[in-house]
This record gives C-alpha cells, sequence and structure tokens, in this order.
C-alpha cells in the first residue's frame, strides 16, 4: 500500500520537471547561450574596417587589455556613477522623508493613495519618450527657456545641452524623477513592517520624532536599504534610454554624459563583437558581484533551504 | 503647568509637521505631473503657437497635429501595432509561464529542485545588456534577425517574475487543495491550469500589467534587433525622431508623438494603479 503511494508521488514528481522545461529551454536558448557567446566573443579579435571584416582571430586577453588602457571606459565608468549618485541622493532622501511621513501613525496624512499613485506614475513611463520631452523642453527654443527669459530670470536663453553639469543634472534629475516613487514605496513597505510596539515604547521614554527615525527607523530599515542602493546601483550601471535620446546618443557635450552601455551599444552597433565583448564581461563580473551581496543580504538561500 | 505647556508644544509641532508635510508633497506631485501637462498643452498647439512661447492654456490644433503626424513619414500606426504586439504576447508568455514554472518548484519534489531554486534567485538581477552581444548572434543565427518574436519569446524565462508567482503562491495555495484535485481524478496539467491558475489571478495581473510597461518602454534590445520600418516599435521611432534635425519638424507634431507613446500608459496605469502600487513591493522586498 504505501510502496504504491510512494510510486505514484514519485509519477507525481515527475511533473515537476516536465513543468520546468519551458522556462529552462527558454532560458539555456536565450540567456545562457547569449552568456556563453559573448564571454567567448571576447577573446577574439573581431571589428569592421569599413566594408572589411576582421577577424575573428583569437588574442586570448588582448581585448580587455586595450579596453582598460584606452582610458574611454574608466571616463565613461566615471560619467555613469557621477551621474547615478546624483540621481539616487535626492531619491534617497526624499524617499525616507516621505516614508517616515506616510507610516508615522501620529501624522494622518490624508490622500496617500492619491500621492502614491502620483509618484509611481514617472516610473511607467517610456524613458526614451520622457527624454525626448525633455530634450524638447529644454532645447533652446523650448519653453522652460521662453519662461525663464519671459518673466526676465534669465536674459537669453539657457543652452541646457551644451554645458557638462546642465546635462548631467537634467540625466541625473529624470532618474530621479522616474525612480524615487518606487523607492518610497519599498521603503514604506519595510517601515509598516517595523513592530509598532518599539516605537510607543520609544515615546513613552520621550523620545521626538527626529530620534525615532534615526535611533529606530533607520537601523531596523539597514537590510532594505541596502537592497534599495544595489538594485539602484545595478540600475545605475544599465543607465542608457535616458542619456541615449537626450545626447543622441553622443554622449555629448565632449563625452561627459556617455554611460557605460551607450558605449557598449556603440561597439554592438558598429559590430565591434571584440570590445564589445570584453566591455559586456566586465559589467557581468561587476553585476555579478553586487548581485551576490544583495542574496546574501536577504538571505535567499535560507529561503531556498526552507 | 510646565506638562501643559509640553501638550501644547507638543500638538503645535505636528500640527507645524503636518503643514509641512503636505507642502512638500503638493510640491513634489507638481514636480511629477508638470512635465505632463506641458506636454499635454504643446501638443494641442500648432507650430506657429509654439514658436510664440509657452501658454497654460490649451489650444485647438490637437486634432490637426494628430493627422499630421499619422499621415507623416514616421510609421507610427505600424510602431504602435507592432508594440501592442510585443507588449501583450509578452505578458502573456511571461505570466503563464513563470507561474508554471513557479507551480514546479512549489508543489513538486524533484533531485535538483533546491539548485534549480537556487540558480533562478542568483542570476535574477543580471541584466539583459550584458548578454546583448551573445544574443545578437544568437537572433541572426536562428532566424529571428529584425522579427517580432526575438523581442516576445525570451519573456517565457524571467526570474524576477518567477519569483514574485512563488512568494506569492506560497501565500495562496496550499497544497492539499492539489491534493484534492488529483484525488478527484484530474491530471496534473489540469490541475495547473484550472486550480492553479484562478487563485493566482490578482498575482498574473500586477505581473501582467509590469511586463506589458516594461516591453512596452523597452529601447536597448529592440533597437539592436529590428531594422525596417515595417517592424519598428515606438521606442525606436522616438529615437528616429530625437536623430532627425528636429527644427526642421513642426513641432506640434513632435509632441503629439510623444504624447502618443507616453498617454496609453497614464490611462492604463490610472484605470489599475490600485494593484499596481500595491504589487511593487510584494516581490522585491520581504521583511
Amino acid at each position: 500500500m504505501s510502496n504504491s503511494k510512494n510510486n505514484a508521488v514519485i509519477k507525481y514528481n515527475r511533473w515537476g520537471y516536465i513543468f520546468l522545461i519551458p522556462f529552462a529551454t527558454a532560458y539555456i536558448i536565450f540567456q545562457m547561450i547569449p552568456l556563453i557567446t559573448t564571454i567567448y566573443n571576447s577573446f577574439f579579435e573581431n571589428y569592421r574596417d569599413g566594408l572589411t571584416i576582421i577577424g575573428p582571430n583569437f588574442i586570448g586577453l588582448e581585448n580587455y587589455k586595450t579596453l582598460l588602457e584606452s582610458g574611454k571606459l574608466l571616463t565613461y565608468a566615471k560619467n555613469t556613477l557621477i551621474m547615478w549618485v546624483m540621481g539616487f541622493v535626492p531619491q534617497i532622501v526624499f524617499s525616507l522623508l516621505l516614508a517616515a511621513w506616510f507610516s508615522d501613525p501620529a501624522l494622518r496624512l490624508k490622500g496617500q493613495r492619491f500621492f502614491k499613485t502620483v509618484i509611481y506614475l514617472p516610473n511607467l513611463i517610456m524613458a526614451s519618450a520622457f527624454s525626448m520631452l525633455f530634450f524638447t523642453l529644454f532645447s533652446n527654443v523650448g519653453p522652460i527657456n521662453s519662461i525663464l527669459v519671459g518673466t526676465g530670470i534669465l536674459k537669453e536663453s539657457y543652452q541646457f545641452f551644451n554645458h557638462v553639469w546642465s546635462t548631467r543634472a537634467l540625466i541625473a534629475f529624470m532618474n530621479f524623477v522616474m525612480w524615487f516613487g518606487n523607492t518610497t514605496i519599498l521603503l514604506l513597505a519595510g517601515m509598516l513592517g517595523i513592530d509598532t510596539s518599539l516605537y510607543e515604547a520609544a515615546e513613552v521614554d520621550g523620545a521626538n520624532a527626529t530620534q525615532i527615525f534615526y535611533r529606530i527607523t533607520l537601523p531596523l530599515l539597514k537590510p532594505i536599504l541596502l537592497y534599495v542602493m544595489i538594485t539602484s546601483l545595478i540600475g545605475g550601471l544599465q543607465m542608457f534610454d535616458v542619456p541615449q535620446i537626450l545626447t543622441s546618443g553622443s554622449g555629448d557635450p565632449v563625452g561627459s554624459s556617455m554611460t557605460l552601455i551607450m558605449y557598449l551599444n556603440m561597439h554592438l552597433y558598429s559590430k565591434n563583437y571584440g570590445l564589445g565583448g570584453a566591455l559586456s564581461v566586465l559589467l557581468f563580473i561587476i553585476t555579478g558581484i553586487l548581485s551576490l551581496i544583495i542574496f546574501k543580504a536577504m538571505g535567499y538561500e535560507k529561503g531556498v533551504k526552507k | 503647568m510646565e506638562q501643559t505647556n509640553m501638550k501644547a508644544s507638543k500638538g503645535m509641532n505636528i500640527h507645524l509637521r503636518r503643514i509641512i508635510s503636505y507642502v512638500v508633497l503638493i510640491l513634489i506631485t507638481i514636480m511629477c505631473l508638470v512635465w505632463f501637462y506641458i506636454l499635454f498643452i504643446n501638443s494641442t498647439r500648432s507650430h506657429a503657437e509654439l514658436n510664440r512661447g509657452f501658454t497654460v492654456v490649451p489650444s485647438t490644433y490637437l486634432l490637426t497635429n494628430l493627422q499630421n503626424v499619422l499621415h507623416g513619414t514616421l510609421p507610427i500606426l505600424t510602431g504602435l501595432r507592432n508594440s501592442i504586439i510585443v507588449s501583450v504576447i509578452s505578458a502573456v508568455l511571461c505570466t503563464y509561464f513563470s507561474t508554471m514554472t513557479a507551480y514546479a518548484i512549489h508543489v513538486y519534489d524533484f533531485k535538483g529542485k533546491r539548485i534549480a531554486y537556487t540558480f533562478i534567485l542568483a542570476v535574477m538581477m543580471i541584466p539583459t545588456q550584458v548578454t546583448a552581444l551573445g544574443f545578437i548572434k544568437l537572433v541572426g543565427n536562428i532566424g529571428l534577425d529584425d522579427h517580432l518574436g526575438a523581442l516576445f519569446l525570451p519573456s517565457i524565462a524571467v526570474p524576477v517574475t518567477f519569483f514574485y508567482m512563488k512568494q506569492y503562491m506560497e501565500s495562496t495555495l496550499p497544497l492539499s487543495l492539489i491534493e484534492a484535485a488529483r484525488i478527484d481524478g484530474a491530471n496534473e496539467f489540469y490541475t495547473f491550469n484550472r486550480v492553479c491558475l484562478p487563485l493566482m489571478k490578482p498575482a498574473v495581473a500586477v505581473q501582467a500589467i509590469f511586463t506589458f510597461v516594461s516591453s512596452w518602454n523597452n529601447y536597448f534590445i529592440p533597437a539592436l534587433v529590428l531594422h525596417s520600418d515595417e517592424k519598428k516599435t515606438l521606442p525606436i521611432l522616438i529615437a528616429q525622431l530625437r536623430g532627425a534635425d528636429f527644427l526642421k519638424f513642426d513641432m506640434g507634431q513632435v509632441y503629439v508623438t510623444i504624447a502618443f507613446s507616453i498617454f496609453p500608459v497614464i490611462v492604463v496605469y490610472l484605470l489599475l494603479s490600485k494593484y499596481i502600487v500595491g504589487g511593487v513591493t510584494a516581490g522585491g522586498v520581504k521583511g
């Protein structure tokens, strides 16, 4: 009897494999094989010079050497990080502030649903269309300049896209607007998960709102803050749509808003597969390390064992 | 005496804090929405009016601008059709197969299950850009170059959606229910489709929206895969608009084209925001 039941269970469990087939097949074809080909290509000299195709010839780590020695990689990595930090700092400040307000029972804010809906909205907007919008709004003859000149704030229109820091600031600002709502909602979930008796105890002890925030909320939020920061950094490394459209792929002025993925896109577009492969592998290693940190910090492996 | 003083100051304090929060929240609301307001206003104005500077009231050229765009050089209607095809099929494939994968891990006990689960979680954060090179080569080799299938077929395997489904399943799908279906003689496939999927409806809805929106907005991979005007999706057309020397354009048309790509998502979002905002947290962070 128990034997036949065992057999039945084993028969059922075979379905586990069957249900995994579509995912496994699609994953192997569209992600695993591409990853392997990408790594493989990074060891070959393979690019176009006009109409002639050079390679593929095996050259070992030569592509990595070229990439690291050219100095461009470092410049573009620096650009990407600068713009990420410029967007992330206001993002985390506003998100913490808003989440603290939304979760504060003493404040009893009305219209929370409305505000949450509004701040999350920019996250769903097509980044390329949003950038095109900003490009037209901030262009020399666009409405922002016309308002600034019309109200007498500026004497003549300011060329936002000809100055390094105004271009970077616009990109960072757009990233901030698009992502702070998402971060607020994540942090809010974390804050609502904190045991309210801790707050009550602190209040009885005479702590004020600022003290409660710094002594109780922040320390307990640490894992989520880490999660938010690392996922944002991974997202920041992928920064592409906004600067690509805003600068029409040039990364101007003088390459100061060229990001790592824009650089990768340039190689892919011109079929420069050797250097493109090496760049992809470097980005893969960096994001791999970052996601390993999340994996550990969130205790995913414990969830698996359970 | 001292105590009443303290109480009064604390009351003032909360009152003041509430006012500050509302002021900041209203400013932030303006910061989020003003762009779309300007976009709307400018879409309704003619090129000549736009050149005269900005006004806050809409004009009457919305339909004219729209007509001009539809009869213009950018294949905007084909773009719209392609975007809808890719996004809808992606959403269907992604939610159905992610749920199926989560079901395999959640319900069955088989050799290698733990390894499979750990693996999927480990690769969850790896961005598609880093494998784009191999992906383009593969797409060329299997004859999917310049084909919409190259964009929706990979959505059968999306680790993040799988993770969300698995989390949701843990709280809503009791194994006893599946046992009961088996006793009633249902086969495993039937049980998945008729018992599991209906219970997963809320999660499927949330993830369907997210997948739809992210493939609607996707620009990096489509720009590398699609080449012919017949196949291009909206983000590529926007990029093309940016690439052309835009000052030669009728600006009213430029604004309408942008509005055309943005407003459908806004409308869908406003209709379904209740589910979307709630769904943001459920997958990623747990406690």
